[in-house]
């Protein structure tokens, strides 16, 4: 089966064995060490850690159409936003008569813009099933409708990612629009609680934190599944001469559609399990500054490896909290600064880096062992 | 050399290398048939009236001043170019103007490009596996398993091109004769019922060369093969119909010496003795 193969792998027993280790340790630190200990994880930095967690699944997610596919999306926070949005939805409805107004169903910012009834589209929310099903059905139909319009007419390389910076940046200013019935410029915030347990509780954080490695190592192993299988050949084959794939049978166009989507549905996973972590969802989670940092993230960590995806996002995103908290002006300056010398001198990425330590010796001649022993 | 023309002679060893059941409709024709094809790039003509017609199971050689047209003739019949008038059919029930290039590929039409083209990032081996004759849609290619029969072809084809030792080599560092060879092995993974062949030598040694030749000559009549040569020594040791393209249109047709003779192909290729 093409989503077992990857077990068999051993840099996927790596990867899936190391991320158990982390989950373990965060939560071993803030249970079994008391408040005040040294040792302590607060839940705030659990939380975080959380919010990292997230990002790491959207950066694999786009590495996943970059890396393999050599479609370099500016847009993917648009498929996280929206995630989020469902689940931000759901997290509304939760809230009941809790609310500033108490109103029973109308969310506190339809009650003050004077709505009277609930936008059809609202509809199914309250329901944990619905809204999680939205929040794979409604990335994956913006994904389809996109791709299927830019694929068709075979737009790739630079102006595919302008279309994508176009999408999410218009996505942005719709949002922001209190019409549409999503909160406006605030979003939504003030949550209460998720499948009946309280936000506001430890335990409910952490668990949490545990779902989203969970849903990391899914969403991992899912790409790994597609990027091993012959599909994923494809997709790189694809990546590097995209006619001559055409001239072997394959509807290159279809391949794009179906990995594209795969990577937006992970991405509003993600999406999804950050919002109630951050405990607020807003418009500028659409902003194109986002999206282009998640491809920083996959440049830093090492692009077309899946796992210098996750080193990148935890390894950037950890930086930035430390560097915010010194001294916050200076993080966009950083960053770009980090990009640079990275893309300079370690033009793999960290994983490459990795790669080189581990291998020692020639990569092609490991890999050409690899492979005869799978033959 | 002698191995590949014994083992294309036994033909039970090459079973695979007969086409797959296509649906091609030769019965009362041509396999191609290419009628009053005329493409204007810019208003420049670089196809201009062609007619041609290749019978099943021929081999045709095509030569021709640079710029005459062949490649882009190979683009009109692979769908990657559109012509402005004419009409292009595939047996006698398919219109290729159409259909698109993964569907043209799909019912047959296989091709070999000018440059060799292959996947660099991806071993040969796994160039083989794509080309394969195969379900190519989504969802049973991601699916897909390569069973011993698939290895068996692949281990055949890998033979054939004499690619053994390199099958797990990234197709990347071949030399350019190697991917040359490497790209005729793809077109007979696919078994295609037409090989279009767009200059199979360039970067190839005089040994390499009479292979080349070996393996053609042994693929027609099971398969229909068009090639398009510069080198007129390997157009010749080919010997058969040869085809001279000249300003997009058929300037000449016949045996090799025929043609040659031909004052017209002679002032084409005035000084470049023929
Ligand atoms: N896409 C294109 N746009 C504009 N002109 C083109 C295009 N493709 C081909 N041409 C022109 O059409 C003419 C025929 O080109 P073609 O490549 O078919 O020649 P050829 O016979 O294959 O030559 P060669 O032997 O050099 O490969 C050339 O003058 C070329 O410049
Ligand atoms: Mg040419």
């Amino acid at each position: 089966m093409w989503l077992t193969q990857p077990l068999n792998e051993k840099s996927t027993r790596l990867f899936l064995g190391l991320l158990g280790a982390a989950l373990a340790l965060v939560t071993i630190l803030h249970l079994v060490f008391p408040q005040g200990h040294p040792m302590h994880m607060s839940i705030y930095t659990v939380s975080l850690m959380g919010k990292y967690l997230s990002y790491a699944l959207l950066a694999v997610a786009v590495d996943l159409v970059w890396g393999y596919l050599g479609m370099l999306s500016l847009g993917h926070g648009a498929f996280f936003a929206i995630g989020g949005y469902a689940m931000g939805m759901y997290l509304m409805r939760q809230i009941g008569t809790r609310g500033e107004y108490g109103h029973p169903v109308l969310p506190d910012f339809m009650v003050f813009l004077n709505w009277d009834s609930l936008p059809w589209y609202w509809y199914g929310f309250d329901m944990a099933w619905f809204a999680f099903a939205m929040v794979l059905i409604a990335p994956a139909a913006l994904a389809m409708v996109f791709g299927y319009l830019a694929f068709r007419s075979r737009v790739t390389g630079v102006y595919l990612s302008i279309m994508t910076q176009a999408l999410t940046f218009a996505l942005m200013l719709a949002f922001y629009r209190n019409e549409m019935g999503f909160g406006g410029n605030n979003g939504f915030t003030d949550f209460k609680d998720l499948l009946g347990f309280s936000l506001s509780t430890d335990a409910t954080r952490l668990g949490l934190f545990i779902a989203t490695g969970v849903a990391l190592a899914i969403g991992y192993v899912i790409c790994r599944g597609i990027v091993l299988s012959k599909l994923g050949r494809v997709s790189i084959a694809t990546r590097d001469a995209e006619a001559r794939t055409r001239f072997l049978g394959y509807r290159v166009e279809r391949v794009q559609l179906f990995v594209f989507t795969v990577s937006a549905m992970l991405a509003g996973v993600a999406g999804a399990l950050y919002v109630p972590q951050a405990g607020i969802i807003n418009p500028n989670q659409f902003s194109p500054i986002f999206s282009i940092e998640v491809v920083l993230w996959v440049a830093l960590g090492g692009r077309a490896t899946l796992y210098g995806a996750v080193i990148g996002a935890l390894v950037v995103n950890y930086a930035k909290s430390v560097f915010t908290g010194i001294m916050p002006e200076a993080w966009l300056f950083a960053l770009g600064a980090l990009f640079v010398l990275v893309t300079v001198f370690l033009p793999q990425g960290l994983a490459g880096v990795l790669a080189k330590l581990r291998g020692k010796g020639s990569d092609d001649e490991k890999d050409l062992t690899e492979k005869e022993a799978a033959a | 050399m002698s191995l590949i023309s014994e083992l294309t002679d036994r033909e039970h060893v090459f079973d695979f290398l007969t086409p797959a059941a296509s649906p091609v409709d030769v019965r009362h024709g041509p396999i191609l048939y290419m009628e009053d094809v005329t493409v204007s790039f810019d208003g420049f003509r670089a196809i201009d009236e062609l007619t041609l017609t290749i019978n099943d199971g021929e081999l045709r050689c095509i030569i021709g001043p640079n710029g005459a047209g062949k490649t882009t003739m190979m683009d009109i019949i692979t769908g990657k170019t559109r012509p402005d008038t004419g009409s292009v059919w595939f047996g006698s029930r398919h219109n290729l103007l159409t259909m698109n290039e993964p569907d043209i590929a799909s019912l047959g039409i296989g091709r070999k490009f000018q440059k060799p083209t292959v996947f660099e990032a991806l071993t040969v081996f796994e160039n083989l596996e794509l080309a394969m004759a195969a379900d190519k849609r989504v969802f049973p290619t991601l699916t897909a398993k390569l069973t011993g029969e698939h290895r068996e072809r692949i281990d055949e084809v890998l033979e054939m091109t004499g690619l053994q030792e390199l099958r797990w080599r990234t197709a990347g560092v071949l030399s350019h004769g190697q991917k040359q060879w490497l790209e005729i092995g793809m077109l007979l993974m696919q078994r295609p019922r037409l090989l279009l062949v767009d200059e199979p030598v360039a970067g190839m040694t005089e040994q390499e060369m009479e292979r080349t030749a070996e393996l053609l000559t042994s693929l027609a009549g099971k398969q229909s093969v068009v090639v398009v040569e510069h080198d007129m020594g390997f157009v010749r040791s080919l010997a058969r119909t040869v085809t001279v393209l000249h300003q997009g249109s058929v300037l000449a047709e016949g045996s090799m010496d025929e043609v040659s003779k031909d004052p017209k192909v002679v002032e084409v290729y005035l000084g470049e003795g023929i």
